[in-house]
């Protein structure tokens, strides 16, 4: 079993993305890139009294912004961010949906302009809860369930 | 309330979900000033045809509503006698539109292209019908005829018939009159019912409707009838066509069922889905909208250019 001492390792300067879904991690990090001087901790599959199981990611020095981390909302709407200065954290929220979600999932139109030609796929979020959102090209909507990520 | 027709100047046209009722009422309004009317504000205009697929009444009403305003136009009417062909994109065709035309109108098979050619494009675009989604001009049209044999758009009890599943003209119609406090009664077999997203979005708007496969069910309380083609070229599998591609037949007898100011109106072609016995009656209404088309794009013409009588 891994240690908790592992799991909560104290960052000095930088953000914890916690409560991704389960298995969404390597996503994330996909979504947001890596860039050389980030320190970067993953978690997957950890125990969560929340959520049964969560995955946790942990940046050194890396501050994510606001618009970053909204988008994280769209593949795991539980998730949580700390952002960690000296230590301590400074700030502590809930990701929460863009109302634009611009190239991170895919149309679930086969015939429509995404899919064909190379364009970044642009989404109107026209529902929170439970999520609906509206390909702005070909006007298709989709529910989060038929959500697959780019 | 008055609207600035001064807003719609560099306006593009790509779907009527971008249209208030008050944009929708306005454009209609100031559409009533081009019936007939043959003046050259347009002159020195030019207007770039973009049909990646064949088009007859909507290329040729655009090309006579450019031509009847003193303005030229250039275009291709098939994906083959484009760069298209070649592999080049919607976006850099419609970008190097910018140095050859003022105003472009773009039909093609993929859904959100005319909006992909919007981005690229400075000049105004108007979407000439994008796939199965959105053909406004055709929508403005439609609501033009029912305003003009109607007096108001309000209250109406609309009847749509046919192929409601991959129809782009009955989902932009039933999302138009969703604005104005319409019944709607969409008539269809089962394998062609209206799409469930625009049926939830109706119910969220509260819009009262119903759903039968008989159009004798509903033909009494109609004050519009919108006939569909079942468009043969739509249907993954040829079977499902034969088996419902002769479901409705309108003809005269129609007549004995309806109010008698009923108008009955099609975005044709036709196939065989309004027997031409009924063409003489005042209820079809069907060819005077088709002329309509020239009118209202007339005036989507002048809005867009911002030259306005």
């Amino acid at each position: 079993m891994i240690s908790k001492e592992m799991k909560v390792s104290k960052l000095r300067n930088g953000a914890v993305i916690d409560h991704l879904a389960p298995g969404m991690a390597m996503k994330a990090i996909e979504f947001l890139g890596v860039r050389g001087d980030d320190s970067l901790a993953i978690g997957m599959f950890f125990e969560s009294k929340k959520m049964g199981r969560k995955d946790i990611l942990k940046f050194e020095n890396r501050q994510l912004s606001r618009e970053e981390i909204n988008k994280i909302a769209v593949m795991s709407p539980e998730a949580t961010v700390c952002i960690i200065k000296d230590y301590n954290v400074v700030e502590k929220f809930k990701a929460s949906l863009p109302h634009e979600i611009e190239g991170i999932i895919r149309c679930s139109n086969p015939k429509c302009i995404t899919n064909n030609e190379k364009v970044a796929t642009r989404f109107v979020v026209q529902e929170k809860e439970p999520l609906l959102v509206r390909c702005q090209y070909c006007e298709r909507a989709m529910h989060g369930n038929e959500i697959e990520f780019v | 309330m008055k609207q600035d027709l001064a807003k719609f100047m560099g306006t593009d046209v790509i779907s009527i979900r971008d249209f208030t009722a008050e944009d929708i009422l306005a454009i209609l309004e100031y559409a009533r000033k081009f019936e007939n009317y043959k003046q050259p504000i347009l002159q020195g205009r030019i207007l770039a045809t973009l049909f990646y697929e064949p088009s007859t009444r909507t290329k040729l009403s655009f090309e006579s509503a450019m031509m009847s305003l003193g303005g030229s136009v250039l275009g291709f009417s098939e994906a083959g006698a484009s760069s298209s062909a070649k592999g080049e994109t919607v976006y850099d065709t419609a970008k190097m539109m910018d140095g050859y035309a003022d105003v472009l109108v773009i039909r093609h098979p993929l859904e959100g292209a005319a909006r992909r050619a919007a981005e690229a494009a400075d000049i105004p675009v108007i979407n000439g019908g994008d796939g199965a989604n959105q053909h406004p001009t055709q929508t403005f049209l439609d609501l033009f005829t029912m305003l003009k044999t109607k007096g108001t758009l309000q209250d109406l009890h609309v009847g749509f018939l046919g192929d409601l599943k991959y129809g782009r003209t009955v989902h932009s119609l039933a999302e138009a009159m969703s604005h104005f406090r319409s019944h709607m009664y969409f008539v269809a077999p089962e394998m062609l019912r209206m799409p469930d997203h625009i049926l939830a979005e109706l119910r969220e708007k509260n819009i009262p409707f119903m759903e039968t496969e008989r159009l004798y069910d509903v033909s009494a309380e109609l004050d519009i009838l919108y006939v569909t083609r079942i468009q043969r070229e739509r249907f993954p599998d040829p079977l499902d066509y034969e088996k419902v591609k002769n479901v409705y037949i309108l003809n005269e007898k129609l007549l004995e069922h309806v109010k008698t100011d009923l108008k009955v109106l099609h975005p044709l072609p036709r196939v065989n889905e309004i027997d031409t016995s009924l063409d003489k009656y005042p209820q079809a209404e069907y060819f005077q909208q088709s002329k309509n088309g020239v009118t209202v794009r007339k005036a989507l013409l002048s809005l867009v250019l911002g030259v306005r009588q």
